[in-house]
């Protein structure tokens, strides 16, 4: 089979090429290896890809599958794992200075379901430092464009991630969602990408940016893709406390049994001033679409949420995050100022020199939300602000089955268009966060292109726990339209 | 004008469990550096706390012991502060909803003579709350380098209200708290290995005053010696400040042992702005009735209650109780060997003088000790029944105590049973009165103390194995006939 | 509370750890003072009646048996230390 069949099929029929012995893990990723090679050096998805490594983990899954002993769907099928999540033995730099010469002696919990699966993990993706932004731009090594116009940014924080899928040099991915960073670059680069319910993904070996908010989310091209990603890293894991003790439904067989209609809410706060028309056009398109194949759309108001999430949000994401951070200190791994007087000063310079402007922001910013006077007016009262935004879907969710949205407010921005106003980017983050401080699931699909060729996202947001269900929805209109067909020419 | 000291304890104690607070690390003490960690214990980036129940539990019974609420809701804050000693640069502690508040700790200060017992107090506490003990920085030259083998392990801190008011109260608050951790099996206290640790805060206000003074911390004081030192150091340091009419800053203090001098560490006008915030990784504790009654149902009696019915039951001096109860195990022996014996003083007397002597000569710990309470009782009702004399008796329990062996089995071994053959006494009793004509005089002029010169020749005689009260018989008897 | 959108940067960089030059400061001050600003409209809310949203879900008494798992090898604890001896993580000296 041709590399150029290869790169683009989605995961599931790779998956089956792969059962049905009529490609070998080895080819596969011979493939992709030499799609990277071709694409890479414009796109910048990847911090490090050990290509040696990876074609071992083929052979094996090779040798596994010759012996009968395929691991199911994932045996021998490369993820790529944004560099914010743990590998044993592999760099894990969260973009950062302070981590760069890192090399983590564990594996995340997800990675190690993965490698359990059969799975071959697919180099170190770029991503915003730290988590912390919606472009990449924040990246301390380099910028990853998007491949749909290498002039814009890729989104973030898991720009690298939804990069690397839409081009083509992976065929499935993991990110991490605080505040929409999984779904809106899946949106800015054309492809699926799900925040699953906060206690779905077990968080352990994910670098912690804002605890309470953070979840690993699969990106892929298809949403059945997604499906099997979701089902592979999903369920309780001892390790994380604030996992949810709860089985683990197949998703991808749960995918044909849930043909619709549903009641599906449209938040009309949404639609209003500063989204674009394009963007907002798109969505309404998709809304229509599900109105036609009869399901029930009900406008819904999430008052608390529409006004207040991102206020909450960066009260509760920075607090959280100076804390989580305060740990790069210099002392036990991570960049170490080479002058120091003493361990304190040794933490000033070490942090001062490893970290990146947005994520000293965020430090300083956080900071004083939690200092001695302050908890109160801010980081209490955002705790109570999120019971509010929480019970606004809970309201919407007595009425319908999920809510359909937008992702972002425009398509891909320009590199370099947002950087100096902080406030104008976390503002771009609207219609994202508000999931996180709920903790509910919630999906981007491709929904369309603006008339300048960039993906348009549509979002999908479920009750909690309700995957299954979000991605059937999801599936209904991937299958009515022919996105999916359209790749990045590069 | 006079004044008064007040005083108010921190106690950290470490909580014996095999695996740290948060992760499943083992936890240990004096294991080679850096070879008690995980990827939790040195907060590598991406990890995750979870909960160790066992250290829950014991926080509990303590509280129970204590007589403190339990709350039946608690949860987990992180206390944010740069340190090297501190692998995340924060603590996972308590802040406002601490496991256990209220309750006290009975003490006892000392008698007016060592023999005598002493005045008890109840000294009310504050809270108790469970956090994370940090590494241990070992200082070299212009370096320090860090062990995280300590990093982790399950902490009580245990905060006493400021009611203390002197140095020995304090003295016997640490002593009677560590004696109801080890009653508890809670904590084994070894301050040498830094399993509890004390702060004190020491202010000093004119007597009769109800408004605190302003306070200092005492820190580093790692010795329960050192404690008692050290706050009556700063007690007399205060006093003579605003005696002279000075005013107190508030500081913290570190206390030199071996120097007997205390000096500022920081002044508290910069103090930590620790800015708590409840933990997102962890999720809160509920404990329910049924939980807190299983922890009850296994709580040990307490020291001071046990010393009571010591009194009480047995008719135990306060000598005797005071050399059992520091020992649980100890004062398990005596009960059993007391109720085999129904002679609880005479076994009483047996553990303190002679049971102890060997085990500290033979550096030794009861529990490794081969003398059982049967043993033991075994030998009381040997001496009460009269089959040997006390004196023998001494020489029989060295025997069991370096072999094991049953006392009548070593008596009838070497055949030290007392002779009360009354032709055999009669014999060495003539022998005697023939032997000390001197002796025969004075005891008949009066001289009472004199016939002992004839009983010990009649022991010399028999090799101790007459019976003193037949052999007193006799020699009177002889010597009036 | 002064004046809620000032941001007290030399204490709370200190409290960070965070050495920050003269021009961040400046720019960081301002910056911050803009989402400061912006976060004020929290104000707005009553949430008078409201428990605050710590999880997601009410979850409580999530817990291991205590039971010891093998850990890291010294070497493997070690091995990202920018400096180590004797198989300790070397600081300079701490003086507060
Ligand atoms: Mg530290
Ligand atoms: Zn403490």
């Amino acid at each position: 089979m041709a590399d150029s069949e290869l790169i683009f099929k989605p995961a599931a029929e790779l998956a089956a090429l792969l059962a049905a012995k009529q490609l070998s893990s080895v080819e596969l990723t011979q493939a992709l290896i030499a799609r990277t090679r071709a694409v890479d050096d414009r796109v910048r998805a990847f911090n490090s890809f050990d290509e040696a490594d990876a074609l071992a983990q083929a052979r094996a899954s090779d040798a596994r599958r010759a012996a009968g002993q395929a691991r199911g769907a994932l045996d021998g099928l490369p993820v790529g794992f944004k560099d914010v999540i743990a590998v044993a033995g592999q760099p894990l730099t969260c973009s950062s200075r302070m981590l760069a010469n890192f090399v983590s002696p564990y594996d995340a919990t997800v990675t190690r379901k993965l490698k359990d699966a059969g799975a071959i993990p697919w180099g170190r993706l770029n991503m915003d430092e730290f988590a912390m932004g919606s472009s990449t731009e924040n990246s301390a090594f380099h910028q990853t464009a998007n491949p749909w116009d290498l002039e814009r940014v890729p989104g973030g924080s898991s720009g690298g991630a939804a990069a690397a899928v839409a081009a083509g040099e992976a065929p499935l991915a993991l990110g991490s969602d605080t505040g929409g960073s999984v779904r809106q670059p899946a949106s800015f680069c054309g492809v699926v990408g799900l925040k699953p319910t906060y206690g779905l993904v077990s968080r352990y070996g994910l670098v912690a940016f804002a605890s309470s908010l953070d979840q690993i989310g699969p990106l892929a091209r298809t949403v059945e893709d997604v499906a099997m990603l979701l089902g592979a890293i999903a369920g309780h894991d001892p390790l994380d406390s604030t996992s949810y003790p709860a089985p683990v439904p197949d998703y991808c067989a749960e995918l044909r049994v849930r043909p619709g209609p549903w009641k599906l809410g449209v938040p009309k706060e949404y639609f209003g001033a500063g989204l674009d028309a394009e963007v907002g056009g798109a969505v309404q398109a998709a809304i229509e679409f599900y109105r036609g194949t009869g399901c029930e759309i009900r406008e819904v108001s999430l008052p608390v949420a529409s006004s207040y999430a991102v206020a909450a949000y960066y009260i509760i994401a920075t607090a959280e995050a100076s804390s989580n951070l305060a740990r790069y200190d210099g002392v036990r791994y991570g960049h170490r100022a080479a002058e120091a007087t003493g361990a304190v000063d040794l933490y000033f310079k070490s942090r001062a020199e490893g970290f990146g402007p947005e994520v000293k922001r965020r430090i300083i910013l956080g900071t004083h939300m939690l200092s001695s006077g302050y908890y109160d007016a801010y980081y209490l009262r955002a705790q109570k602000v999120r019971t509010l935004i929480r019970n606004d879907f809970l309201r919407a969710f007595q009425e319908v089955d999920a809510l359909l949205a937008p992702v972002a407010p425009t398509a891909a921005f320009k590199i370099g268009e947002k950087a100096s106003d902080p406030l104008a980017m976390y503002l771009s983050d609207i219609y994202t966060i508000s999931l996180n401080l709920a903790g509910l699931p919630g999906i981007s699909i491709p929904c369309g292109f603006t008339r300048g060729g960039l993906p348009v996202g549509l979002q999908i947001i479920g009750q909690p726990f309700q995957e299954a269900r979000l991605l059937a929805i999801a599936r209904a209109y991937e299958q009515g339209h022919g996105w999916r067909g359209r790749h990045p020419t590069l | 004008m006079p004044y008064e000291p007040v005083i108010g304890l921190e106690v950290h104690v470490q909580v014996k469990t095999r695996s740290k607070m948060f992760t499943r690390a083992a936890a240990g003490y004096g294991e080679p550096p850096n070879t008690l960690t995980d990827p939790v214990v040195l907060a590598l980036p991406g990890v995750l706390p979870v909960m160790n129940k066992a250290a829950l539990d014991r926080v509990i019974k303590v509280g129970l012991m204590l007589g403190c609420e339990i709350a039946p809701v608690c949860k987990w804050d992180r206390k944010n502060y740069f340190y090297p000693d501190s692998p995340k640069n924060y603590q996972i502690s308590q802040y406002d909803q601490p496991i256990c508040t209220g309750g006290a700790v009975e003490i006892e200060l000392p008698g007016p003579a060592r023999n005598l017992l002493g005045e008890h107090r109840r000294i009310p506490l504050t809270r108790i709350h469970l956090e994370e003990d940090v590494g241990k920085l070992n200082h070299a030259g212009g370096e320090s380098l860090v062990d995280y083998n300590r990093a982790g392990t399950p902490l009580m801190e245990i905060v006493s209200e400021p009611a203390l008011h002197s140095a020995e109260e304090a003295f016997a608050f640490l002593t009677a708290l560590r004696l109801i951790m080890i009653y508890g099996g809670v904590s084994d206290c070894d301050m040498e290995k830094g399993q509890m640790r004390c702060d004190a805060n020491v202010s000093v206000r004119p007597v009769g005053g109800q408004k605190l003074g302003t306070k200092v911390e005492l820190k580093n004081l790692n010795s329960i010696s050192f404690v008692r030192a050290g706050i009556a150091h700063e007690i007399k340091r205060q006093t003579a400040i605003v005696e002279a009419g000075g005013a107190m800053v508030q500081e913290t203090r570190d206390y030199d042992g071996q120097t007997g001098t205390s000096q500022s560490l920081r002044s508290k006008e910069m103090a930590h702005d620790y800015r708590y915030f409840p933990d997102p990784d962890l999720m809160p504790v509920k404990v329910d009735a049924a939980w807190k009654a299983g922890i009850r149902a296994e709580l040990p009696e307490l020291p001071f209650d046990k010393q009571r019915r010591f009194f009480a039951e047995y008719q135990l001096p306060y000598t005797i109780t005071s050399v059992l109860l520091p020992d649980r195990g100890l004062c398990d022996f005596f009960e059993e060997a007391a109720k085999l014996s129904g002679r609880p003083q005479a076994v009483g007397n047996w553990i303190a003088n002679d049971l102890l002597r060997e085990l500290g000569g033979a550096r030794i710990a009861l529990a490794a000790c081969q003398v059982r309470p049967a043993h033991l009782a075994g030998l009381v009702k040997l001496v009460e029944t009269g089959v040997i004399s006390g004196n023998l008796a001494k020489e029989v329990f060295v025997g069991m105590f370096q072999s094991g062996e049953a006392p009548e089995s070593i008596v009838a071994r070497q055949g030290l049973r007392q002779t009360t053959d009354a032709g055999e006494l009669d014999q060495w009793c003539a022998e005697a009165i023939a032997a000390n004509p001197k002796s025969v005089a004075d005891f008949k002029g009066g001289k009472e103390n004199a016939i002992n010169a004839m009983k010990g020749f009649v022991m010399k005689q028999s090799k101790g194995k007459a019976n003193p009260k037949l052999v007193d018989e006799i020699l009177r008897r002889k010597i009036a006939g | 509370m002064a004046n809620p959108t000032d941001i007290d940067i030399d204490y709370v960089a200190n409290l960070a750890r965070l050495a920050l030059t003269a021009q961040e400061k400046e720019t960081f001050s301002r910056q911050l003072g803009d989402v400061l600003r912006y976060v004020e409209k929290l104000g707005e809310v009553d949430v008078s009646q409201v428990e605050p949203t710590a999880h997601a879900f009410p979850l409580c008494n999530i817990w291991a048996d205590d039971v010891p798992q093998p850990g890291l090898s010294v070497e493997a604890a070690l091995r990202n230390a920018p400096e180590q001896r004797d198989n300790m993580v070397v600081v300079p000296i701490v003086v507060e």
